[in-house]
């Protein structure tokens, strides 16, 4: 039965459940935090944890008001000492996991317990800065519905199964207004103020510059760069060469990116065979658009550098999509200015005499820039240089050592000594940088291109033809074209896990995983205002005016509203049938101008109305008679609570 | 003098609207009552709009890094804080609020109202809070039930004293929404004067002033006798059957002393009204528990000779309300 009690302050202290409660919504939300956090901050807020679980959740009375302050100061010391800063991103987790541990125990009053979910809240939101796959949203939903539990376990007293329905109700009903709003919130593409410089700290991808090693690094990585969807033919493998930063400086080590100009298309005629693409490209904090080799105009919000790159306006600091299409036969560069093409010409003064002793056997013995590109390659090819993942360290003359002492490189290494000696030979040459290969994911027939598919190329430039590709990693290794890395590399060397061919059903599986999270890239991700605004204007509205979006907006959160409203109506109304039927009777009446007094039974109150209104007289006494005997007669019939329910809903005055 | 009264005036006149109009209060209304959709309130509570300016910042924080899952939790957040609005809504709506019992008391003893706090949902209601001036009750109810709760006030005043404002209120189910409804229940309480504590002795009974009685001689208690079957139930002296287990009544002697009589105007004159009001309680309360017969004379009014609780609450009445306007309507 109701416990009715009395007490100035019924809710001043806190029980066993809330706590118990906030323990688990604070853990929920700590524990995928933990591989980022320093390993001390994980302990110490575990350690709080349990240790105020298992000591019978009593207010820590032993614990004095002064221990958590001191307790504050001593780990803000130490996240200072660990990150430098208290601010920026990492430091501002590890700081909120910490005042999370510290409320936890201190935790004495609901207010505490507020305080404590609302914090929750905010480091989950700091956990989507570093991953917002499908798992994360699943732990941010199982976070919610514990941080409702939470709240609510403050004012009821019903078991914790009870209170888990009660929140899993309110979720159910929150869910809806959820969707609404994330389809019909208006997307502001941000940032709306600077963001902190590690903000977007740990993404791989391709450098502006490149030194022997750095793409064999990138190599390792299994993490997808971009997915590429075509309509229509896909590219062979030969051609399925991406283009990312083009490097012509060279100063004996580095290769860096030469600046050029930008237009708004290209400066190349397309021609020959097309093949169109959806790009969906992971965010890597540079600016380049990676497009397959030779793109057309029209890919959005882009421009053209003179060195064939796409770049986009700002850094691709989200994911990011695009639509492109590509001519990879077209003739391109045959216009190239003079001055780029001294630049692709500069060698640094007295380096890699032995290379340069090759080009000028290489020149001697051919006449066209043409000819001596083919016996550069034929050379290579006889070479014997092997094609590994870890190749030797190279010294000051790296396009020596690598031709000619250590004859093992990778990518890198292959396009640098090609580069320096047609250089050398007086060919105009320059290091492309970029993807090369891609599998098809067979779930979704998207194109996937990982980072272990970067990779160096090189250009020549050959008078009336322009840039001609060529890969001299090809030269050696011909299978790293068409099979990817796994085929090239020798049976023993060291590949990237899910690389190796023996594991192909663990490849299914992942397959089976990335198609699904590329649906889940595409539809919760990726959607942003580009998104927003063609599925609007699919469902018939036009995003461009304002009015109109906040006018859907409104509609949607209205009938949401009326929907809760109904179902509070419904819950709050009578149980019993009998009883819903006599109360609409008595509003009807009551809407003609006789309410029932509280102390009328239904004879009484009937035999008033009928003197009120003598033209019904009839049809209220009669009904009444019926509901009189349905109340108190023993054995009423389903059969006549119907029939009363429709004479009252016929009964009209 | 004008200039000051007259804003004042004008501040009460419009408290009076507003309490009519937005809050619909009305002087005192009957139970028993049922709340409508009209009646309830909803507002945040501090820790509704803490949730809130929370959620705003989540918000400006998921449009600068473009966090989309930042969007969906905050979204999911505050679909959350709209829904409970409907649940706290919900806990007041139909609520049906009857008067219990509110057993008379002296002044200055705590005064306890009874109020029965029911519904016939399907659902049950928690973590009601009925709050009046003084007191405030939690009720919980299961679906389709009702309870007794007992707010308790101070009395200050003999007379009648009403429940005063009472505040139906609920934050539940996550504390960040508050729903309440006011009302102004027709629920009073007598509240009998004070018991003088050292009162002199009452006047000695009217059979010494020589006034004769043609009673039957069941006047003064003068001991036990054996029951006979044309007795009165109130002559039955339930205490000593209790104790014996046989039928024994009270034997009165007439005549050798007429009843007790309290009058108004045989105090001292000096003593002012609240005292004598307190010091014939205190006579009367006396007389009733020793079973005496008694009269009480106030001006224009006199009750008795007669005896019994019937009598003694009659008696305390017309002294709680005495010189009261209920004096006469009610009395």
């Amino acid at each position: 039965m109701a416990r009715p009690t009395m007490s100035r302050a019924p809710e001043s202290t806190l029980s066993a459940d809330p706590l118990r409660w906030a323990a688990a919504c604070a853990g929920a939300t700590l524990l995928p935090h933990l591989p980022r956090l320093p390993i001390w901050l994980g302990a110490l807020a575990a350690l709080i944890l349990l240790w105020r679980v298992l000591s019978q959740l009593k207010a820590p009375s032993a614990a004095p008001r002064f221990l958590s302050p001191l307790l504050a100061v001593a780990a803000g010391g130490l996240i200072l000492f660990e990150y430098g800063t208290l601010f920026g991103k990492q430091a501002g987790i590890a700081l909120l996991a910490l005042l999370l541990g510290l409320k936890y125990l201190e935790c004495q009053r609901p207010r505490d317990v507020q305080v404590l979910v609302l914090l929750c809240f905010f480091l989950q939101l700091g956990l989507f800065f570093d991953t917002q796959s499908p798992l994360t949203g699943v732990g941010a939903l199982a976070g919610a519905v514990l941080a409702t539990g939470s709240l609510l376990s403050l004012h009821t007293r019903h078991p914790v199964r009870a209170q888990l329905r009660t929140a899993g109700v309110l979720m159910l009903q929150a869910l809806p207004f959820m969707i609404l709003l994330f389809v019909l919130f208006p997307r502001i593409p941000g940032p709306l103020w600077g963001l902190p410089a590690d903000a977007f700290s740990g993404r791989t991808g391709l450098s502006d510059s490149m030194q022997p090693g750095a793409i064999s690094e990138l190599s390792q990585s299994g993490e997808i760069a971009f997915r590429a969807a075509f309509r229509g033919e896909v590219p062979p493998p030969a051609l399925r060469y991406w283009r990312g930063p083009v490097l012509t400086d060279f100063d004996g080590q580095r290769w860096t990116i030469r600046r050029s100009t930008t237009a708004d298309q290209p400066d190349y005629a397309t021609t020959g065979t097309a093949y169109t693409y959806d790009m969906t490209l992971e965010a890597h904090s540079r600016r380049w658009l990676l497009a397959l080799d030779y793109p057309a105009a029209g890919i959005a919000d882009a421009t053209y550098a003179a060195d064939f790159t796409v770049l986009g306006r700002t850094p691709i600091d989200q994911r990011m999509r695009y639509a492109a299409s590509a001519y990879p036969h077209s003739l391109v560069g045959q216009n190239e200015a003079p001055a780029s093409l001294d630049g692709a010409l500069n060698l640094p003064e007295a380096s890699n005499p032995r290379t340069r002793a090759l080009a000028e056997q290489l020149k001697g013995r051919h006449q066209t820039p043409e000819h001596i590109v083919t016996a550069a390659i034929a050379w290579l090819r006889e070479a014997d240089l092997a094609y590994t993942l870890r190749p030797p360290r190279l010294g000051i003359d790296t396009a020596d050592a690598f031709l000619f002492d250590t004859r093992q490189g990778f990518c890198e290494h292959f396009a640098s000594a090609f580069v320096v000696l047609m250089r050398a030979a007086g060919v105009p040459a320059r290091v492309v940088t970029g993807y090369q290969g891609g599998e098809i994911n067979p779930f979704d027939n998207s194109m996937v291109v990982r980072q272990s598919d970067a990779h160096a190329w090189a250009e020549v430039w050959l008078a009336g033809e322009g840039w001609r590709r060529v890969d001299p990693t090809a030269a050696s290794a011909p299978r790293r074209i068409d099979g990817g890395l796994a085929a090239a590399l020798p049976e023993d060397s060291a590949l990237p896990f899910l690389v190796r061919p023996n594991l192909t059903w663990l490849r299914t599986l992942r397959d089976r995983w990335e198609f699904l999270g590329n649906a889940w890239n595409q539809w919760v991700l990726g959607f942003d205002q580009k998104t927003q605004r063609s599925l609007l204007r699919r469902l018939g509205l036009h995003t461009d005016d304002w009015r109109q979006m906040g006018m859907a907006m409104l509609i949607g959160i209205g009938g949401l509203l009326a929907a809760l409203a109904w179902w509070a109506q419904h819950r709050a109304a009578p149980r019993d049938p009998l009883q819903r039927a006599w109360q609409h009777f008595e509003r009807k009446l009551a809407r003609a101008g006789v309410p029932r007094l509280p102390w009328e039974g239904p004879a009484d109150y009937a035999n008033r109305a009928a003197s009120h209104c003598p033209e019904h007289a009839d049809a209220i006494r009669a009904i009444a008679h019926r509901y009189a005997r349905l109340r108190y007669s023993a054995g009423p019939t389903a059969v006549d609570g119907k029939a009363l329910h429709s004479q009252i809903k016929r009964f009209s005055i | 003098m004008n200039t000051l009264t007259a804003p004042r005036r004008l501040w009460s006149g419009l408290r009076q609207v507003i309490d009519r109009r937005l809050f619909r209060i009305r002087p005192a209304e009957a139970l028993p009552l049922r709340l409508p959709q009209r009646r309830i309130f909803v507002l945040p509570t501090r820790a509704g709009v803490v949730f809130a300016l929370t959620l705003f910042a989540m918000l400006l924080a998921s449009i600068n890094y473009t966090l989309s899952l930042g969007f969906a939790l905050t979204f999911l957040l505050a679909g959350l804080g709209i829904a409970s609005i409907f649940h706290a809504f919900r806990t007041l709506l139909h609520l049906e609020i009857k008067a219990g019992a509110a057993p008379p008391v002296h002044c200055g003893e705590p005064a306890h109202f009874g109020l029965i706090i029911g519904h016939h949902g399907k659902s049950p209601r928690e973590a009601i809070h009925v709050r009046t001036a003084s007191a405030t009750a939690r009720v919980d109810l299961p679906p389709d039930s009702h309870t007794t709760i007992t707010l308790s006030a101070p009395t200050a005043a003999r007379g009648w004293q009403p429940i005063g404002r009472v505040v139906i209120e609920t934050v539940f189910p996550l504390g960040l929404i508050r729903a309440w409804s006011v009302l102004t229940p027709d629920h009073t309480l007598l509240v009998y004067p004070a018991l003088e504590s050292r009162p002199p002795p009452p006047p000695a009974s009217a059979g010494a002033s020589g006034q004769t009685h043609t009673d039957s001689g069941d006047d003064e208690f003068a001991g036990l006798r054996a029951h006979r079957p044309t007795d009165s139930p109130r002559q039955v002296a339930w205490k000593a059957v209790a104790r014996s287990g046989t039928l024994v009544s009270k034997h009165f002697q007439g005549g050798a002393g007429g009843p007790q009589i309290f009058d108004w105007q045989q105090l001292p004159p000096a003593l002012p009204d609240e005292a004598r009001l307190q010091r014939l309680a205190r006579w009367v309360v006396d007389a009733a528990q020793n079973d005496a017969r008694w009269t009480l004379i106030l001006p224009g009014t006199q009750l008795g000779p007669d005896r019994g609780t019937q009598h003694r609450h009659r008696c305390l009445r017309a002294l709680a309300l005495y010189g009261t306007p209920d004096h006469v309507t009610r009395a």
